[in-house]
């Protein structure tokens, strides 16, 4: 029994802080040897920073670090790497043209003594290694020729046999299909009956309680619940995670949001069937005039390609969309706009012209609106400075370089490019990722301003607070495919991570 | 409004002077490189700097500078067209080729009405343009490539229509801008100054202009305020060799014959005036006035080495030499840029 063995390694009291904010306190962390362990936490609350920690990314923090009952400070990685730890990123870290073997042997490919690769032995022993994890592929095929989910096996592979005595897989499964999951699984049981030590962390509860057998529960920077995966379930895990009571600042979203009564309203955008290679499965909804439709899922679920269909710049594989009834295959982003579609995407920097002045980043949408041949600057600027003044953007310069701007202020230019001339649609990506109270009101705000105007809104975020705070109807995207409609009915965190 | 301005000088003051400055890098470095080589090549030589001589001066970049209009526009969208030269030299040939030629050349051309010729020549050079454009935007091949390899099918039409053989006659129009002149001023620095204006004018003043500089300052960005990316990079494809075209034309004219590989070091010129002059090579930052500060340097250059006594060979040399300084500046210019912007 667990009891029994001693940890392989130790972690106590283990503070660390990023310029004056505490992303752990106080953190107690012990691995068994032969024992797969479960991670959960909402983002941010400190899972990852512990495993820097242990893999030697992060050296700078306070508290003990025992491995095998020694006293330890990793200077590195490296230094990790030799004390036989080894961490599998969420990111896809391999080198799509090189062959199988070479991927399987990166960094460390047998020579013979002149030092010339030995490429029958290479082959030969990545073929055994990749058939004890029941992968049954060429080892000179080039690795960017197999499917992503394949791909990530392989890489995960890689690490498990590498002969690391404790191994960290970050969110390992989501771009596995289940029987991908269930060969990773195998693998990893495998594995514990030598002895090895893995830490699973996940968003997708279900898979951390059927294959570990400890989970550790993280919320806000403290270790909030450790228990045996056999003695706890989704909801009380859930629970633990988000927690209750008031201890947050902000609106938490715990308790019970009545969603209103769906507005019949004009559908303004039709998706029937939309397929893309691995990322979406039958994707079908409707999103009407004056009411904003949330879509939220786990990083990775789908969300990204979705919305660059909707706004041309991705092609579904099959499916359709139909805007105010009228099919449409958009040819390029060009067209959804002129279609009346528009996207304002995750990442600022994809969407904004840094080295440009804010005037010039909020008429570019619509210049065709404006002048047919020559410039009307002053018009520009006219609008511009309208849209500074409605949506309170700071410095009220529209002459300044985009750059200047705090992130804050950079989204609601995001937006304001949008706005002179309302789009019939508007999809937004994350709209309010990584700004501060005030700056995030502001958005919600101006998002209920338009839908009281009447343009149809669609928000995708991977926060359950932003969907929760914006929108009417919500469906939950689950690996590609649409698994659950919220609307007319009491929605709340726990619901939404549930659905998830 | 009035809070608004005082912000924004409150902005300038905070910036200062020498951020400034770092961000104008870029204009001030070509135009002190200008003034510097003017000031030694006068020291160095009295037949320099007299009037007779910014004349030569003036028509001895008038090709370069055709030629240079149209990839100011290609490398503001921060793609590059090697074909320029090539281009220019098979449309140069083949308004020749339409030519009616005196008996002792020896070319089986087609002899069409002068019209017609320049007609046909300019729809040659925007043909292959559109191919540039279509095999960049369609098929994806980059720039680099696609250029390179209409560098030479531009250059094998040029070498079947002519086949070694040299042809002479140009329609009288083209004859008369090439190498005729008006009050003393050749026509074709007066084509020259006409396109850059026109290419300036285009590129500050017009709508599709200010899509030039958004989808070379950011082209992601660019996709994702719905502009049609792929027609702007097709269209600037398409001017550039139009402009090639035009430059080949007038260059035959001028140089009185239409020959294989004539317009070579037209390639590297180009190139290096819009890039010396200050266009940034990421794209999005520059324009025709860095266009023409970059011919200038280069003319000057050219020009003030014939005046010095240097030995011919080290020449070659020297050029490399400034090309290189101007590139390590350009690309300085950007990081300066960048960190001005923080």
């Amino acid at each position: 029994m667990r009891e029994d063995r001693s940890p392989i390694l130790e972690l106590k009291g283990i503070t660390k802080s990023f310029g004056g904010v505490e992303a752990l306190r106080g953190v107690d962390f012990a691995l068994l040897p032969g024992e797969i362990h479960g991670l959960v936490g909402e983002n941010g609350a400190g899972k990852s920073t512990l495993m820097k920690i242990i893999a030697g990314v992060h050296t700078e923090f306070s508290g003990r670090f025992l491995i095998g009952g020694q006293e330890t400070h990793f200077r590195s990685a490296r230094d990790a790497h030799a004390a036989g730890i080894a961490m599998v990123h969420q990111e896809l870290s391999v080198a799509p043209d090189l062959t199988v073997a070479e991927n399987v042997f990166l960094g460390n490919q047998p020579t013979n003594r002149l030092g010339l690769v030995q490429w029958r032995r290479m082959a030969r022993e990545a073929g055994e290694q990749l058939a004890r994890f029941g992968i049954d592929v060429d080892p000179m095929s080039r690795l960017g020729d197999l499917p992503i989910g394949l791909q990530q096996l392989i890489e995960i592979a890689r690490v498990l046999f590498s002969g690391a005595r404790i191994v960290i897989l970050d969110e390992p499964t989501s771009a596995l299909s289940p029987p991908e999951v269930e060969r990773l699984f195998t693998a990893l049981r495998r594995l514990r009956e030598d002895g090895t030590a893995i830490v699973f962390i996940s968003h997708f509860i279900e898979d951390i309680l059927l294959v570990s057998d400890t989970v550790t529960v993280f919320r806000n920077g403290r270790k909030v619940a450790e228990t045996a995966s056999a003695a706890t379930s989704k909801g009380a895990l859930i629970e633990a995670m988000i927690g209750r009571g008031g201890e947050a600042l902000e609106h938490s979203y715990t308790d019970d949001l009545m969603l209103p009564q769906p507005r019949d309203s004009t559908v303004v955008l039709k998706a029937d069937q939309l397929s893309l290679a691995r990322s979406l499965k039958d994707v079908s909804f409707e999103a009407r005039a004056g009411e904003v439709l949330g879509i939220y899922g786990f990083m990775g679920c789908g969300q990204q390609e979705l919305s660059r269909i909707l706004f041309g710049k991705l092609k579904p594989d099959s499916g359709t969309l139909a805007v105010d009834g009228t099919p449409k295959t958009f040819a390029s982003t060009a067209a959804a706009r002129r279609a009346g579609v528009a996207l304002v995407p995750e990442s600022r920097r994809d969407m904004l012209f840094h080295q440009e002045p804010v005037y010039k980043n909020i008429s570019i949408s619509i210049l065709d609106r404006i002048s047919s041949l020559l410039l009307k600057p002053t018009q520009e600027r006219d609008i511009a400075k309208r849209q500074v003044e409605q949506l309170q953007i700071r410095p009220p310069v529209v002459g300044l370089d985009l750059g200047m701007l705090s992130g804050g202020n950079q989204q609601k230019v995001a937006l304001a490019k949008w706005l002179t001339y309302p789009p019939k649609l508007l999809v937004l990506c994350e709209p309010t990722r990584g700004m501060d109270v005030g700056a995030k009101n502001d958005v919600i705000n101006i998002v209920r301003d338009l839908r009281a105007r009447g343009l149809a809104i669609i928000v995708l975020s991977t926060e359950p607070e932003t969907v929760l705070s914006l929108a009417d109807r919500i469906l939950v995207l689950k690996r590609g495919a649409l698994v659950r409609e919220f609307k007319n009915e009491p929605v709340s965190k726990d619901r939404l991570l549930e659905a998830a | 409004m009035a809070s608004s301005e005082t912000a924004f000088a409150e902005a300038h003051r905070a910036r200062g002077l020498a951020p400034f400055l770092r961000s104008q890098m870029r204009n001030i470095a070509p135009f002190l490189t200008l003034i510097f080589l003017s000031a030694f090549f006068a020291f160095a030589s009295p037949s320099f700097a007299t009037l007779d001589n910014l004349g030569n001066i003036l028509t001895q970049v008038s090709v370069t500078g055709i030629i240079a209009v149209g990839l100011t526009f290609v490398i503001l969208c921060a793609e590059i067209d090697l074909s320029i030269a090539s281009i220019a030299n098979v449309t140069g040939i083949a308004v020749a080729y339409f030519t009616l030629q005196d008996s002792y050349v020896n070319i089986a051309n087609i002899p069409l009405p002068g019209a017609i010729a320049i007609i046909l020549s300019i729809l040659l050079c925007a043909l292959l343009g559109l191919v540039n454009a279509l095999g960049l935007t369609v098929i994806g091949i980059p720039s680099f490539i696609m250029t390179l390899a209409m560098m030479q099918i531009a250059a094998g039409i040029s070498a079947l229509l002519v086949r070694g053989q040299i042809a002479y006659k140009v329609p009288g129009l083209i004859t008369m801008l090439g190498s005729g002149s008006i009050g003393g001023i050749p026509w074709i620095v007066i084509v020259a100054a006409i396109m850059l204006l026109g290419g300036h004018l285009v590129l500050t003043y017009t709508r599709f202009g200010r899509y030039v500089y958004m989808v070379g300052g950011n082209r992601e960005a660019a996709e994702y305020s719905g502009l049609n990316v792929k027609l702007i990079l097709g269209a600037v494809m398409v001017i550039s060799a139009v402009c090639s075209g035009i430059g080949g034309m007038l260059g035959v004219a001028h140089f009185g014959s239409a020959q294989q590989n004539e317009f070579d070091t037209y390639l590297l010129d180009s190139i290096a005036a819009v890039v010396v002059g200050g266009t940034s090579l990421f794209g999005g930052r520059g324009g025709i006035g860095n266009t023409i500060v970059g011919l200038f340097v280069l003319g000057v250059l050219n020009n003030g080495l014939d005046h010095v006594n240097i030995d011919s060979f080290l020449k070659i040399l020297i050029r490399g030499l400034i090309l290189l300084a101007a590139l390590i500046i350009n690309v300085y210019a950007q990081r300066l840029r960048e960190k001005a912007a923080e």
